[in-house]
């Protein structure tokens, strides 16, 4: 296959979801079986995903494929220069494989919602919302300018706010859908001035040509401060699309969508590609913007993780997991485990798909119950269900054998090294931490929900075992989330092809001057940045693999300890029940409380911007009852003595005018109205004198 | 002179001057017929200019259709019996005065305009490069056309019926 | 005489033109209406194909002068259509008495 094939086949895996999106949409109300078109098409663009990924990584393993074209050319603005903004695609390693992963699970997606959503009003509309949710996350994906990353980047936003909203005859689902898109737009504000800072240094939106400008020493605003400014700001939009904490807050109001969205938001579109953006300008980051981001990470990471432990709804213990598990990996990026976080991002993505998938199978099966302490001993009756449900809980944990232990013990592994090197040892230490703590409320929520007794015994009575379409899914999910497709070797992801050769950490191109100490080059300084960039493998500094290769073995038996207890602590206290868990809750009420409530985001949210806003505005509608109207009034009692003076004046300068102008106007229609005879010959002999008046005139 | 010449001033004067009566002629009838001779003499004129085939459409399309149709719309709509066949004219002398100053205008500016003028000479086979042209350069204009002609006969059948 | 050329083409087809358009404008019988255009897209299809001659430019124009044939066909068709829903309406097919434009 050739590069301008390859190129068009993205094309074309880009474009088919919008055909989708389209169809659907305008033959929606009339042809009832117009979902099948989406469908097809979805598994279309997956089939082209997967000649795409195997052409690229088989083929250009090495080398990059970019087309683009010259969109907008403003020519020459007064300040800028001549201006043209470019727009392409970028077919690289990393996006090949995250393109598979979008369509794998958008597929998956459409398939399990035919049974899941059957009999809804908008049916069809539903289906039209995937393909542009797919769509958006595509171009995200395939983008190679920052420009078009933040046009997909809303439209990603616009369409979680059409799916979260679906069912809005709710009013929590309508709010939910709202809180979503502000919140959203919170974190997009930064990154726009971060898009807008690097468009003014720079000319432009394309990543490559940022990166380059950079590693010759241009800087926003001619300092490396800025530069790390551009690094935040860009990553506050990961902030708001990710669900970082601090605007977290969506994520879990977010579950008011149908589950088959929640699969799709949390694993594969949405969230996925705040760490896609991070993985993108990851060159760019100074030791500064690295330290934030890390910082971010572990808040986002611990606060959902305790959380998680004390809800009640399955959907909102998944949805804290996954923040936290993005957490994971803006941590990891944050410590400079770049393969680890976008390896992580792979692994989440199938096994909390199926984790949500398998929610919705449940959620299917006992007539929409959520909540946990309701179900119970649904093993038996949900065999499939149970058992892939399992192998996706064994992955979060990190459990051997399992992609997620591959991923997540990379991870807690980078962050190892990083406490090694820096000192900074507070990220491994949460980091472990929250490994345990998710190992806990996982087979928490799976004991609940599978094992015991069932304690409501009428919604049992009723559950049943989902039909094929919603099985396959979970089982192709479940084939996914084993260790075996990644690496040969279950203890070590790096003897994997996609570790080894697939993904690989960028050069950076930040000063070395501003970088921590293990990630300065050892290359001369004269090589070119190009000829590194993107097609040799850069571990940093020999310091740095050192240290990984020295924390590989104690982060791996540390992290197995701690998710083994987890896990054991669970079952204690769900299964076996040694510990009454009400008398434990009681104890340490507060912090049982604490996490219960959510930490009170919130409650603290609502009273400080919705409360500030309503403060505000009773101290604006106070200056306007007071000095405003007292202007106003004043100026009321000038108007009226100039208004008296001015009636003068109008009757008789101004009427005089107006009865002239009236005057003049009907006699000029007199004679004009001679021409108008209504009859079409009259009218031709008037043109053709025109004509040959204007011919005189322009000869 | 030659035979050219002549073969031209010929038709040129059928031309011109039963378009004339077919302008003038109070009679509708016999202005249709007039307008046969026009017709005829442009035909002729396309021949002088190397367009035998276009001639030939002329007289198949204008002759045999267009002006029979015209026929039917006098005979239509003029119920012999009872209405004037005869039709009057109106507004006459603006007419004129528009007219001739317009015609003079552009033979005027005609005259002073130094056209490119290559004497070609009159190719072999027009229909086959004709046919060419319409299935390779002109064949978006030629299937447009096609439907346009259909909705025509549609719309003029759907809007006689009324 | 000077020897026959593009102009005295263009003198032909002026003339043809300046009637047509005397014919539109004077005549009061829609159907005679019609004649004059037919008249005008003659003299229109003269220029296409003396041009096309005399400038050398092959058969684009009797191409053209084509495409004028099958539009005056066309429009023939539908003005006819046009003048018989008139008759209906107005029980006369004389222009000069229609005038509900004015109102």
């Amino acid at each position: 296959m050739t590069e301008p094939m390859m190129i068009n086949l993205a094309l074309a895996i880009l474009f088919l979801p919008l055909l989708g999106f389209l169809v659907t949409l305008l033959f929606g109300k009339r042809i009832k079986s117009i979902y099948t078109f989406e469908i097809a098409i979805i598994i279309l663009a997956f089939v082209g995903a997967v000649v795409l990924l195997f052409t690229k990584l088989s083929y250009y393993q090495n080398t990059d494929i970019v087309s683009q074209v010259s969109w907008i050319n403003l020519g020459n603005v007064p300040l800028l220069g001549n201006t043209t903004i470019d727009i392409g695609i970028l077919i690289d390693n990393i996006s090949v494989l995250m393109i598979f992963v979008v369509t794998l699970i958008s597929m998956l997606v459409h398939i399990f919602s035919i049974v899941y959503m059957e009999g809804d009003r908008l049916y069809n509309r539903y289906f039209a919302y995937l393909g542009i949710f797919t769509f958006s996350m595509t171009g995200i994906v395939f983008t190679h300018n920052m420009l078009m990353m933040y046009i997909f980047w809303e439209l990603v936003g616009l369409s979680s706010y059409l799916l979260i909203g679906f069912w809005y005859e709710k009013k929590s689902a309508s709010d939910a859908g709202k809180k979503a898109f502000i919140v959203n737009r919170v974190g997009d504000l930064g990154m726009l001035s971060g898009i807008l800072l690097l468009y003014t240094t720079y000319h432009t939106f394309t990543f490559s040509q940022i990166f380059s400008q950079i590693a010759a020493g241009h800087f926003p605003l001619n300092s490396e401060f800025w530069l790390t400014v551009t690094g935040i700001l860009l990553f506050c939009g990961a902030i708001g699309k990710s669900a970082q904490f601090p605007l977290h807050v969506w994520l879990p109001d977010a579950m008011e969508g149908p589950t088959p969205v929640s699969a799709l938001i949390h694993a594969a579109t949405m969230v996925a590609a705040g760490v896609y953006l991070v993985v993108r300008i990851f060159p760019l980051l100074t030791s500064g913007a690295l330290m934030f981001i890390a910082v971010i990470g572990m808040l986002s990471a611990f606060i959902p993780a305790t959380i998680a432990l004390t809800q009640n709804d399955i959907k909102k213990v998944l949805a804290y997991s996954t923040i936290s598990q993005l957490g994971y990996m803006v941590m990891g990026l944050g410590v400079g485990a770049y393969k680890f976080a976008f390896f992580h991002l792979i692994t989440h993505a199938f096994f909390k798909a199926l984790l949500f998938l398998g929610s919705g199978s449940v959620i299917h099966a006992m007539h929409h119950e959520q909540d946990i302490t309701k179900m119970g001993g649904l093993r038996k009756k949900m065999p499939i269900t149970y058992a892939t449900f399992l192998i996706a809980s064994l992955a979060i944990s990190g459990i051997p054998l399992t992609s997620g232990f591959l991923s997540k013990d990379g991870i807690l592994q980078g962050s190892f090294a990083f406490g090694s090197l820096t000192g900074y040892w507070i990220f491994a230490f949460v980091g472990f931490l929250v490994a345990m703590m998710t190992a806990f409320y996982m087979f928490r929520l799976l004991i609940l929900t599978f094992h015991g007794e069932p304690r409501d015994h009428h919604k049992y009575e009723h559950a049943h075992e989902s039909p094929f379409t919603m099985a396959m899914p979970l089982a192709v999910l479940a084939v996914l989330s084993i260790f075996i497709w990644y690496t040969p070797n279950p203890f070590n992801p790096e003897q994997g092809a996609i570790l080894s050769n697939w993904i690989k950490t960028p050069q950076l191109v930040t000063p070395q001057d501003s970088r921590f100490n293990f990630m300065k080059s050892e290359l001369p300084a004269n090589v070119a940045v190009q000829q590194v960039t993107q097609n040799s493998e850069v571990m940093y500094s020999e310091s740095y693999t050192q240290a990984l290769e020295g924390a590989h073995i104690p982060s791996l038996l540390l992290s197995l300890t701690l998710a083994g207890l987890g896990i054991l602590i669970a079952f204690s206290f769900y299964q076996w029940k040694k510990v009454d868990v009400d008398k434990l809750a009681d104890s340490i009420k507060p912090l049982y409380k604490l996490s219960y409530n959510k930490w009170y985001f919130d409650e603290i949210y609502g009273a400080v911007f919705v409360g500030g806003t309503l403060l505000l505005s009773r101290a604006l509608a106070w200056f306007d009852q007071y000095i405003v109207d007292g202007i106003v009034n004043g100026a009321a009692t000038v108007t009226r003595a100039v208004s008296r003076f001015s009636g003068k004046f109008d009757n008789v300068v101004v009427d005089g005018m107006v009865n002239g102008t009236a005057y003049v106007s009907g006699f000029i229609g007199l004679i004009f109205r001679r021409f108008q005879t209504g009859k079409v010959q009259t009218y031709i002999v008037l043109v053709v004198f025109s004509l040959v008046i204007l011919l005189f005139i322009f000869k | 002179m030659n035979v050219y010449d002549i073969i031209f001033y010929l038709f040129a004067a059928i031309t011109i001057l039963s378009a004339f009566f077919v302008v003038t002629t109070r009679n509708i009838v016999y202005s249709a017929y007039y307008l046969l001779f026009t017709f005829f003499g442009v035909a002729g004129i396309y021949v002088l200019l190397g367009a035998d085939f276009i001639a030939m459409v002329q007289l198949i399309v204008y002759v045999g259709g267009i002006l029979i149709l015209l026929l039917f719309g006098v005979m239509l709509t003029n119920r012999i019996t009872s209405v004037e066949i005869r039709s009057g004219s109106i507004h006459v002398v603006p007419a004129t005065i528009g007219v001739a100053l317009f015609a003079g205008i552009l033979l005027a500016s005609m005259w002073n305009t130094e056209w490119k003028s290559v004497d070609t000479a009159a190719p072999a086979a027009t229909t086959q490069n004709l046919g060419f042209l319409l299935i390779h350069q002109y064949t978006l204009v030629f299937e447009l056309l096609g439907i346009l002609l259909l909705i025509a006969l549609i719309g003029a059948a759907s809007m006689a019926r009324k | 005489m000077i020897q026959v050329g593009l102009n005295h083409f263009l003198v032909v087809s002026t003339a043809l033109f300046a009637l047509g358009i005397l014919g539109i404008v004077t005549r009061k019988n829609a159907v005679m209406v019609l004649m004059g255009i037919e008249l005008i897209l003659n003299s229109a299809n003269i220029n296409f194909i003396a041009f096309a001659k005399f400038g050398n430019f092959g058969f684009q124009g009797q191409a053209m002068a084509l495409f004028v044939i099958i539009l005056a066909a066309a429009e023939a068709a539908i003005a006819l259509a046009i003048v018989l829903n008139i008759y209906k309406t107005f029980s006369t097919v004389n222009v000069d008495e229609i005038d509900t434009l004015k109102d």
